[in-house]
């Protein structure tokens, strides 16, 4: 067989010759890869580098772009970071307490993940819109949450909130409670139990959370243009203005801005791959 | 006593007496309180208002928004893509999780990053890659046209695009629990003269179905629901390359907000049977999970 020919010497080879498909999956998976995901996001780098350097600096700097890539980094970043207290608030009532209806909600806690984007964004806007049943409680206190930036972040954190509950809730439960019994034992007040033993514990998952999230949301276009409003330079998003371009058949420039978004969002996720890595290296995992 | 024997939890519960006493009651009762608060307000109140507004001008007023022909039609489309992109990424998923819970080989992380690549995509950056491919003025343009084969502003554009989106899901889903698995009953099976088919029909295959299953539901929720891949590559022709979501968005524009909710409340109340699927799967799996053990 194809496994053969490659010569693997920290492979119990015996497994690996026994178990069949090896060629077959590995071809086919490859083939898929590249059909879906690979060819296609070439061709968005070829073209993107159609344009000249020159070209492309001016696009990439203009006004315009700038800002849709400020509001949608800037809100996604936010809208993460507020997951993380209340997805660890609700996993941890999740795991740690009981009351009526919590399996209801645990179930709950997924329905940013299965609801259509769409449906979300127009549920989102009518509910905090002036009229809407919260918009009208908080436009007396001169909160606007529709057409503004904070109707973006809203949007984002229902969308990543399934993220960061569901990658903090495992860790929780699989966590003993020996040591933290241990810390309350020996003097220690809940407070510094909760924040010097259980959340260094809780760190990299939490980060897992975070990182998830921040993908997710970055480049969320469904939930967010209807709540957003799209004023240009105030609410108009990254991916609306690749829209905008392909619009008035400037394929380039739609590849470029695509690019640039792409290329920025992969730093900032290996930068928060790094992070987590070294979480996990402190708790010793 | 009795109570230990019909909780399942109940022997991880007890050893927390001790710390439930240096916790507070009243932290206790606000932390709950609190997380009622985010989800009552960002999924209980959205959710309701979904169906109020649906129902809002009566039911016959719901009845002819969703029986309306281009809804339909959009439903049909959405049901055809859904056909199309979920048993590909299925097959897919299936190998991939083969391969890489299976086997090792070089280059296998790199793979496993690549299978989650397309959910750092941005869905507008998923549409946009198959229009720069396939579309009038992308690089195989031409000769489409030359063949008159249609793939954007049509369902296999639409098709691809979702596949694009919902690519990592079932191998997602499967990988670790195949992992899990281990290798030595497939092995085994090997060994007393099972064919390559036979193994993953008959070993496999029922260690990883709740898994299969889970995985095929998530991608199915996310094929229906999505958006803004779709928008890029539809073209939006009203009946003809609508699919539900996009219907729902130009009704909304419309100020039809009565018939872009009737229309959602579908896609919503699909939401939920996916989310009491999803419940059952898991509640299953860790049954079957205990009785192994």
């Amino acid at each position: 067989m194809v496994t053969r020919a490659l010569p693997l010497p920290h492979v119990r080879s015996r497994a690996r010759q026994i178990l069949p498909g090896f060629g077959l999956s590995l071809g086919y998976t490859v083939f898929y890869l590249s059909f879906i995901v690979l060819i296609p996001l070439a061709a968005l780098v070829v073209k993107a580098s159609g344009l000249a350097p020159l070209e492309f600096w001016t696009l990439a700097t203009s006004p315009r772009v700038l800002s849709g890539l400020r509001v949608s980094f800037s809100s996604a970043l936010v809208a993460s970071m507020l997951n993380i207290p209340i997805g660890l608030l609700i996993a941890w009532v999740l795991v740690r307490y009981e009351f009526p209806g919590k399996r209801l909600i645990d179930a709950l806690i997924d329905l940013p993940f299965a609801l259509p984007t769409a449906v979300a964004g127009i549920t989102l806007t009518t509910l905090f819109a002036k009229t809407g049943w919260v918009g009208n409680l908080l436009e007396p206190l001169g909160i606007r949450v529709a057409y503004t930036q904070l109707g973006i972040v809203l949007a984002l954190v229902f969308i990543g909130l399934p993220f960061a509950v569901r990658s903090v809730q495992p860790v929780l439960e699989g966590l003993g409670t020996e040591v933290e019994e241990a810390a309350l034992s020996l003097g220690a007040s809940w407070g510094q139990t909760f924040s010097r033993v259980i959340l260094p514990q809780l760190l990299p998952a939490i980060l897992a959370g975070f990182t998830l999230a921040f993908a997710r949301t970055v480049g969320e276009y469904g939930s967010v243009i209807f709540i957003s409003g799209n004023l240009p330079f105030k609410t108009e998003i990254a991916p609306l203005l690749i829209v905008a371009q392909l619009e008035s058949y400037n394929y380039a420039g739609a590849a470029a801005i695509a690019v640039l978004m792409l290329g920025l969002s992969l730093i900032l996720l290996v930068l928060a791959n790094l992070a987590q890595a070294r979480a996990s290296k402190v708790v010793g995992e | 006593m009795r109570r230990a024997v019909a909780l399942p939890s109940a022997a991880r519960v007890s050893p927390l007496k001790a710390h439930s006493r240096a916790e507070p009651l009243w932290l206790k009762w606000s932390l709950i309180g609190l997380a009622l608060f985010f989800v009552v307000l960002l999924l209980v109140l959205p959710l309701v208002t979904v169906f109020y507004e649906a129902l809002r001008a009566g039911i016959s007023r719901y009845g002819a928004s969703i029986t309306d022909p281009d809804a339909l039609k959009a439903i049909g489309l959405t049901l055809g893509v859904i056909a199309i992109a979920v048993p590909l990424n299925t097959l897919f998923g299936v190998a991939a999780a083969w391969l890489i819970a299976k086997f090792r080989f070089p280059g296998r992380s790199l793979l496993i990053s690549l299978i989650d690549l397309p959910l750092a995509v941005s869905p507008v950056i998923a549409g946009l890659i198959y229009v720069l491919l396939f579309g009038r003025q992308g690089v195989l343009g031409l000769w489409l046209e030359a063949q008159n084969i249609k793939i954007i502003f049509a369902t296999p554009g639409i098709a691809l695009a979702t596949t694009f989106v919902t690519f990592s899901f079932v191998a997602r889903e499967l990988i670790p629990v195949m992992q899990s698995q281990g290798r030595e009953e497939e092995e085994a099976a090997v060994t007393l003269g099972a064919r390559g088919w036979q193994v993953f029909r008959f070993v496999t295959l029922p260690n990883v179905k709740w898994g299969l299953l889970y995985g095929i539901i998530m991608c199915n929720a996310r094929a229906m629901g999505e958006f803004g891949a779709v928008s890029v590559v539809s073209g939006k022709i009203r009946g003809l390359t609508a699919t539900v979501p996009l219907q729902i968005e130009m009704l909304y524009n419309e100020y039809n907000t009565v018939s872009a909710f009737a229309i959602a409340s579908l896609l919503a109340a699909l939401a939920l049977v996916t989310l009491v699927v999803k419940a059952l799967l898991e509640w299953r799996g860790k049954l079957e999970a205990k009785s192994q053990s």
